[in-house]
């Protein structure tokens, strides 16, 4: 067992907590620009191995790190992620900033405005290194659907880091950037960070305006951070949450303090175990540092038992129709037309038509777009989409009944630990199964982290704590509690392996 | 005539742009005729990214169509997306209403050869336009100009209820005259933001089912809708008549041509796959909502027409053509504040104005003719300053120019002679010069009167006021 394990860990300049990262550059002993060349000469000497970044914004970053050292010299008020060298996943439109969705689609598609989580990163004087790989159009679970190349696992090179934010979790694991920004639709911030040791909150539904992050599933989709701990997820929480005009779907809610919430308090915390998260298809040794975890929790006067999703098995079923169908009308836009890549020389527009969108789209976005179209074809609408929304109803409620009793819901956020490239790549099927516990969670719409929580052979195992819809506060602070308690997030990867 | 054979069906598809000032789902103008795609953002254009916010006012005008038009009104008000490609369409999907419009169950009255005849709405819905593309000439390309993208547009379904292609442009003219009252739209063919689809179809009479329809598209005026129905009408019952089947499809109206085309057939039509739009969450239409809305809505040309026939004596026609186009009817309702010969400033209206426009291919926006102006230059003749045919000279200058009967009378000279002596003396004059006409009239030849009339109005350039004229002639002439 593996669980308890400790390692000295390899620390470097991303590995200091914010604050006092911040009151290094306060006092000048430290500028955003050393701050950001720091960033770009992990990314030099580990990104060959790795290949978490698609865009590099070199000349950008640099630009914005010394109109932040120029203000430190000034003084004044400074934003909350103050010159953090910051990632992002490859969906969200950067103005200026190539946005590919790691697809041949876009491969020369520059945005001409800025996604509100990229401004609102900006106004938190965040700097923006590049862009980050992912599965295309975030279809997929361990990045080998990236157009351009897959992203390795820092922890064992011939591993996959999980998808579809692979590059982001690889990218935070490997130290290249201090913080990335995610994506999840049915787990693809959660279950990279389970497979690579990091921290990954996918807040919910609604929390995180949406406008600027290039659609998968429009019900599902949603913005969350990607840290080495979870202080900093609060943080970047703090600094992306909020209601956003452009997004009808927003919430308009009030924001906690995030950072306030995490007092390291979990006494008399009611925690639901679900039966269906630990029983079959579940990795024995995952499931003995979930076990193992939930002890430490109850070390800290928290209480748990077993619960019951009883419609967890239909959730990836579910998903599946529900998303595809979404996403056939969601990439429907990508016509050769407008921007992107155009077929050359079509004879007449369905030409134009079908050959842009054969050449440009990979296969898994094939696959799902075909999916769902046939899910929302006329005759078939009531048997896939419809029922499939009634059942996302049913898999809501179980979470709904469990809130009734308990403030969080805790159990694995993958059933194993990262997987080998090439391993699962012509078995759909089994791919899919990867997401079964992170699914039910984003068809209920609330909001999750994936925390590590040990390691099995090697390779970290997280923990996925659920929490009550817009109450992230609580799932923070426990997180935060556990944290404080065990030292998996302190280990660092060797960035060996085979290749 | 073969049509004595069978009974035409008719339902009409409007589509009616809303003037809102921007577009349903992003902050872009909408107003007509900018140089192409310059009112367009990202969102508009459907980059990788964007999200719609829907446009409240655009809510508001669909409810307050939907109102006019007697619809029941739906609770909620809900999106879904119609998926197709095509160039003039960004994202590959409108987004429109589907299975929760937010009218239903409608009706208007229109009139065809005096009698009055009811039509079903079946719905009226929400939706955003689509582009529009320029087809160059040899084919080798489109122009694609996103302007009009992104336009609220409601559109109006109506029952089969529609018997003759003569009903089908009443129903129109009823429908855009109920939308110009309403201010919900610019209601202009020409501009596109009033276009209409149909589906007709045959049967025997006596028939309860209904024929096979065929749908037509391309028609670009109320008159060319007329013609199309009335040519396809024609084109269904040579097939019927000669034992053969009318095929669904639809069919294409070219103007130029006077025919009808196939464009696509019923193999070929779409599955838009509608679902709901899941970047817009439903809206709802609570009670309040909706009660101010219906309080917004001005008196319709229905209810004006009764009260032109009660309060003014209108024949039942004369209030018809007056309430057909609110900016008539305000006309006259104006020119009342200063006149209360009513009947008269329908008779100038009627004739005159419309003459005018229908002449001059006009319409009544386009000329700067006021109530006011209307209203005095009544009083004027009810004065005697100028008599009825002089009117006529000052009305058309009025419609011209816009400026008041007076300063037009005075700029022209054209105050009627009303002064005894003075007609008198030209009396006088030309009976002097035409002793044979006066001669004929006395043998008993009335027509020599009116020669004599005709000359004593030459003399004074026609502003003689005539009845002093006709007095003082026959004194002379008896005398």
């Amino acid at each position: 067992m593996h669980c308890g394990m400790k390692e000295e860990p390899d620390l470097s300049l991303f590995d200091l907590r914010l604050t006092d990262l911040h009151n290094k550059l306060a006092h000048k002993e430290l500028s955003v620009s050393e701050l950001v060349e720091a960033s770009l000469s992990r990314i030099a000497s580990t990104d060959g191995k790795i290949g978490a970044f698609l865009t590099l914004d070199e000349s950008g970053a640099r630009r914005a790190a010394s109109a932040l050292d120029e203000q430190l010299l000034k003084g004044g008020e400074r934003g909350l992620l103050f010159g953090l060298p910051a990632g992002i996943k490859d969906n969200m439109a950067t103005e200026g900033l190539r946005t590919t969705c790691a697809s041949k689609f876009l491969d020369n598609h520059t945005p001409i405005y800025d996604a509100t989580v990229v401004k609102k990163l900006r106004s938190a004087q965040a700097v923006t290194i590049g862009k980050l790989n992912m599965d295309e159009f975030a279809m997929g679970g361990s990045n080998e659907n990236s157009a351009y190349h897959p992203v390795r696992n820092p922890w064992d090179l011939s591993r996959v880091p999980g998808g579809s934010s692979g590059g982001s979790a690889a990218a935070v694991a490997a130290g290249q950037v201090y913080f990335a920004l995610g994506s999840d639709t049915g787990g693809s911030i959660r279950q990279p960070a389970s497979y690579c040791g990091v921290v990954g909150l996918k807040p919910t539904y609604g929390l995180v305006s949406r406008f600027g992050l290039v659609a998968f599933a429009s019900s599902l989709d949603q913005i969350g951070p990607i840290t080495k701990n979870v202080e900093d997820a609060a943080y970047v929480l703090q600094a992306i949450a909020g209601h956003d005009t452009m997004d009808s779907t927003s919430a308009n809610v009030e924001i906690p303090d995030y950072t306030a919430a995490l007092t390291g308090d979990v006494q008399g915390l009611r925690i639901g175990v679900p039966k269906e998260y630990l029983g079959e298809g579940i990795d024995p040794q995952v499931k003995a540092c979930v076990l193992e975890a939930l002890k430490v929790l109850e070390s800290l006067g928290a209480e748990w038992e077993e619960i019951s999703l009883p419609h967890t098995e239909y959730a990836v079923a579910t998903y599946y129709l529900l998303a595809s169908s979404e996403a056939s009308s969601n990439l429907a836009r990508f016509d050769g037309v407008r921007y992107g890549v155009r077929a050359k020389n079509p004879e007449n527009l369905l030409d134009l038509y079908r050959r842009s969108r054969s050449e440009g789209f990979g296969p898994e976005v094939k696959r799902r777009i075909m999916l769902g179209t046939y899910a929302l074809s006329s005759g078939y609408y009531d048997a896939y989409y419809l029922k499939a929304q009634k059942v996302r109803t049913l898999i809501k409620r179980d979470f709904d009944q469990a809130f009734e009793r308990f403030d969080l819901i805790i159990g694995p956020t993958a059933p194993t630990t990262a997987f080998r490239l090439g391993e699962q790549v012509g078995d759909p099927l089994t791919m899919y199964l990867n997401d079964i516990l992170t699914i039910p969670v984003s068809l209920a719409g609330v909001p999750a982290i994936s925390i590590p929580c040990g390691f099995a052979d090697g390779l970290p195992v997280g923990l996925q704590m659920i929490g009550k819809p817009f109450d992230e506060s609580t799932v923070l602070r426990a997180a935060h509690a556990y944290e404080s308690h065990t030292d998996h997030h302190k280990r660092r990867p060797a960035l060996s392996g085979e290749v | 005539m073969i049509l004595d054979r069978y009974e035409t069906v008719i339902g009409l598809e409007v589509h009616v742009e809303l003037h809102t000032k921007t577009k349903i789902f992003c902050g872009c103008s909408t107003s007509f005729g900018a140089p192409p795609n310059t009112h367009t953002c990202p969102i508009c254009l459907g980059h990788p990214g964007v999200l719609p916010v829907l446009n409240r006012q655009a809510v508001e005008y669909a409810m307050k169509a939907a109102m006019a038009i007697n619809c029941e009104i739906a609770d909620w008000c809900k999106f879904d997306r119609k998926n197709y490609f095509y160039p003039d369409l960004p994202k590959a999907y409108q987004i429109s209403q589907y299975d929760q419009p937010i009218g239903r169950n409608g009706w208007i009255d229109i009139e065809v050869n005096g009698q009055t005849k009811r039509i079903g709405i079946t719905r009226l819905h929400l939706e955003e336009d689509a582009g529009k593309l320029t087809h160059v000439e040899g084919g080798y390309a489109s122009l694609a100009d996103f302007n009009r993208v992104g336009t609220p547009l409601i559109e109006i379904v109506s029952e089969p209820d529609i018997r003759s292609p003569e009903e089908a442009k009443a129903y129109l003219e009823k429908l855009k005259a109920i939308m110009q009252y309403c201010d919900v739209s610019d209601v202009k063919m020409e501009q596109g933001s009033l276009r209409c689809d149909a589906n007709i179809s045959l049967r025997p009479y006596g028939q309860k089912t209904f024929g096979t329809r065929a749908e037509l598209k391309n028609m670009n005026s109320f008159r060319g809708v007329q013609r199309g129905l009335e040519y396809e009408q024609l084109r269904q019952a040579d097939i019927l008549d000669s034992g053969g089947q009318v095929e669904q499809e639809t069919r294409r109206w070219d103007e130029a041509q006077g025919k009808t085309f196939s464009m696509r057939g019923k193999e070929e039509a779409h599955d838009y796959r509608y679902f709901p739009d899941p970047d817009l969450v439903r809206i709802r239409l609570d009670d309040e909502w909706k009660a101010k809305v219906r309080a917004s809505i001005p008196e319709l040309p229905d209810a004006r027409k009764a009260r032109y026939i009660k309060e003014y004596g209108l024949s039942s026609y004369d209030a018809d053509v007056l309430t057909s186009s609110m900016k008539l009817a305000d006309l006259f309702e104006d020119s009342l504040k200063y006149t209360t010969d009513a009947k008269a400033s329908a008779n100038w209206i009627m004739g005159d104005l419309l003459g005018y426009l229908n002449a001059n291919d006009l319409e009544i926006e386009n000329v700067p003719l006021t109530g006011q102006g209307l209203g005095e230059m009544i009083q004027l003749i009810e004065k005697g300053t100028i008599s009825n045919k002089i009117a006529k000279t000052v009305f058309k200058s009025m419609i011209e120019t816009g400026k008041s009967p007076k300063q037009i009378v005075e700029e022209q000279g054209l105050v009627q002679i009303s002064d005894e002596g003075a007609i008198l003396a030209i009396v006088d004059a030309v009976i002097a010069a035409n002793p044979q006409s006066v001669a004929d009239y006395r043998g008993g030849k009335d027509k020599a009167l009116g020669f004599l009339v005709g000359q004593i109005m030459k003399e004074t350039k026609g502003k003689a006021n005539p009845g002093l004229v006709n007095k003082l002639l026959m004194e002379r002439l008896k005398g």
